[in-house]
């Protein structure tokens, strides 16, 4: 019995348990189909918001191009689903039957070479979680090898994030344009636009999130996640100490972009479409701040912050479309300067010492993150620079090596 | 094709890629002191642009509407009053928002990034969704063409010397002014600097204010070549910031260098290319750079 409180409250699975039954049961009773499949359409979203949650709260490195792991990981499902979808049955009306729709259009006559793996699903498979990791390695590698973080790196990430979509969106021979690829219908013959398709689809989200949580939990609660906070917070003593510090956020990085792209192909499954405006700069920024309005610390706390912002989005741009956006800026101004640590730090710092108060103990045995809150919020603007390494990066005085 | 008409062609090029250089140099400029110089990160700065870019817009309608016959002089006064707008608007932001952030940069970040989502919405409501441009008067228009078959814009012109004269009194005023002392202390060592009497939070607030400023200025410039909308400023940003740092943040000289750099790598492969596929060239080229060599073309030599 006390085994398992231990692993309970190691790796706080009492919350995760909450999440669960909340999307696995209370959600899937209490909305209809269409608002279910939107909320499937938000959990690919906590995909990339608990990556970020792995690489920016505990690695202390933002990075503003997730969403083109995203695009990655959805591009490369939704060219497997559009091969699918333009057999040369149904396209026998264009000139070159059997090839996509929008190659057609665009005067191309023959598949081109690179898409030519994803007429298999195990390849398509492998390119979704590979492909967004492979790009992140090399970003990575080059730039935390030499040591460069911070402001810097959000900088570099976000041009990453314009060029592939211009990319995409000039190459409209190859990716489909401004459109992105729509008409995504079966797969392996199976429809995916069925009421049944889209609720199993929506467990088969809600399980792979559920599991990528428990693996980041575990990578957190190791040596590992220790090592990415002692970074963070002292990157030079984490160094001096003989650890590689680029090899761990290179490892956190890719594990994010991995996530973000198993996110997105889940994302072309459960929609039916993939296009650039889920890849550019203006989605990437948007899927830090689900991360920031859920808890930066928190894995669990991010797909609350998701789900929250995506409602608020959804609801405030059907019924209030101009209020959308002055809302949206308030919640990234209210959350840095006023909430640093979302909606997880408000439990942790508020509702949990009521609710112990309320019951009458005092609250000993909260998790230990809630007494290095203070810390934490003064480290993230240390760790962050230290590895800058570029003139100025702060206000003069606070360097890592100086505090 | 002769090779004079060649000659023309490459030069025209050469000049729209001056042109673009110009807006990218102002925008640079401004990002430069509050990045280099403060290490904060304005993610609204493109929205400055736009502030100025508005006002040139607003003084003409007013000009053409109440009094035609100031048409062809107003320019220069709306250009004074883009660099007021835009300071005012910095001056208020930095005491409202940055001044909270100074020591979380990536929190500055987000702050600024929400701020422009509101700037951008804001220009949405109150001055609408369309893109716009001014009446310009007369003496900008046309253009000069020197030899035969060689057309140099006049505009582009102007936004050259525009950007020449605010280039040098940034560089002259870091160099020669107090303010300029002031802001060059607290860089180097801010509690020292405090320590001598200099009141580095009204320091940073003008620095602050001035960066924006500057960027006002860049949407005059802007609104000469291309018209202007609520999210033009957001096209510019991230060509901005790789200005900068592929420039080396500490360091002006620098950022003029890489503005030069990137705004005639990019006109020139316009020409070859299609213009999607020129600016992933030249984007990608700044980013392999910069992940060869992440300190910037300029890396101050400072030991830190």
């Amino acid at each position: 019995m006390n085994a398992v409180r231990n692993l309970v409250n190691r790796y706080q699975l009492a919350s995760l348990l909450v999440l669960t039954v909340l999307l696995a049961v209370v959600l899937p009773l209490a909305l209809d189909i269409f608002r279910l499949n939107l909320v499937g359409k938000y959990l690919t979203y906590a995909f990339v918001a608990i990556g970020l949650v792995m690489v920016w709260g505990y690695g202390g490195v933002l990075s503003l191009g997730q969403g083109v792991f995203f695009g990655l990981g959805g591009y490369a499902m939704a060219m497997f689903l559009k091969l699918e979808a333009s057999d040369p049955v149904t396209t026998k009306i264009q000139s070159t039957p059997g090839i996509p729709d929008f190659m057609d259009w665009n005067q191309l006559t023959e598949l081109p070479l690179f898409w030519l793996p994803f007429k298999s699903l195990p390849l398509t498979l492998i390119a979704v979680v590979a492909v967004p990791t492979l790009l992140a390695w090399i970003v990575g590698f080059a730039m935390f090898k030499r040591r460069v973080g911070g402001v810097y790196f959000a900088i570099i990430t976000q041009a990453v994030a314009l060029i592939v979509t211009v990319l995409i969106i000039g190459q409209q021979g190859y990716t489909g344009g401004v459109n992105g690829m729509t008409d995504l219908k079966t797969m392996l013959g199976w429809d995916t636009r069925t009421d049944e398709a889209k609720y199993i689809l929506y467990y088969v989200c809600v399980a792979m999130l559920m599991a990528s949580i428990l693996l980041c939990r575990w990578i957190q609660t190791g040596k590992a996640g220790t090592l990415l906070l002692a970074m963070r917070d002292k990157e030079d003593r984490v160094r001096f100490s003989g650890y590689d510090v680029a090899n761990f956020r290179v490892f956190v990085f890719c594990l994010a972009a991995a996530m973000a792209g198993i996110g997105g192909a889940l994302f072309s499954l459960q929609v039916g479409f993939m296009s650039p405006s889920f890849v550019g700069i203006v989605p990437s920024v948007e899927m830090v701040i689900f991360a920031a309005v859920g808890g930066r610390m928190s894995l669990v706390g991010a797909v609350y912050g998701t789900l929250l912002v995506n409602f608020g989005k959804t609801f405030f741009s059907e019924s209030f479309p101009d209020l959308w956006l002055f809302l949206m800026a308030a919640l990234f101004i209210g959350v840095t300067m006023a909430f640093p640590m979302g909606l997880a730090g408000i439990w942790e710092d508020h509702v949990r010492p009521r609710w112990a108060r309320w019951r009458g103990k005092p609250a000993i045995d909260a998790p230990p993150r809630s007494t290095d809150a203070e810390p934490v919020r003064a480290a993230v603007s240390r760790g962050e620079v230290g590895g800058a390494g570029g003139p100025s990066a702060l206000p003069g005085g606070i360097s890592g090596q100086r505090a | 094709m002769t090779f004079p008409e060649m000659l023309n062609i490459g030069l025209m090029q050469g000049f729209a890629g001056l042109s673009l250089f110009a807006v990218l140099l102002l925008m640079g400029l401004g990002l430069a002191i509050i990045f280099g110089q403060m290490g904060v990160i304005n993610m609204a700065h493109g929205e400055f642009m736009t502030i100025g870019a508005y006002t040139i817009y607003l003084v003409s309608n007013l000009a053409s509407t109440h009094a035609p016959g100031l048409v062809a002089v107003y320019f220069p006064f709306a250009i004074v009053l883009a660099f007021g707008l835009a300071f005012l608007g910095g001056w208020l932001v930095e005491w409202g928002l940055i001044r909270h952030l100074y020591k979380r940069p990536l929190d500055t970040l987000l702050a600024t990034w929400g701020l422009s989502l509101a700037m951008q919405q804001a220009f949405r409501s109150f001055i609408g969704p369309k893109e716009v441009s001014p009446t310009l008067p007369d003496w900008l228009l046309g253009s000069w063409s020197p030899a035969p078959g060689l057309d140099i814009p006049i505009n582009g012109m102007f936004v050259l010397g525009l950007t020449t004269v605010t280039t040098l009194g940034v560089l002259l005023a870091l160099g020669k002014s107090r303010w300029g002392l002031r802001v060059r202390a607290t860089v180097s060592n801010r509690t020292m600097a405090n320590a001598t009497g200099i009141d580095t939070r009204k320091t940073d607030r003008l620095t602050f204010a001035i960066g924006c400023g500057i960027a006002g200025m860049a949407g005059a410039a802007f609104t000469t070549i291309g018209s202007t909308g609520p999210t033009s400023g957001q096209l510019y940003i991230v060509d901005s910031f790789l200005v900068v740092t592929f420039g080396g943040t500490a360091s002006l000289l620098g950022t003029v260098v890489s503005a030069f750099g990137i705004a005639q790598t990019q006109s020139v492969t316009e020409f070859f290319l299609a213009g999607s596929m020129a600016k992933v060239l030249t984007l990608s080229l700044i980013v392999l750079i910069l992940m060869i060599r992440p300190q910037g073309l300029f890396a101050s030599k400072v030991r830190r």
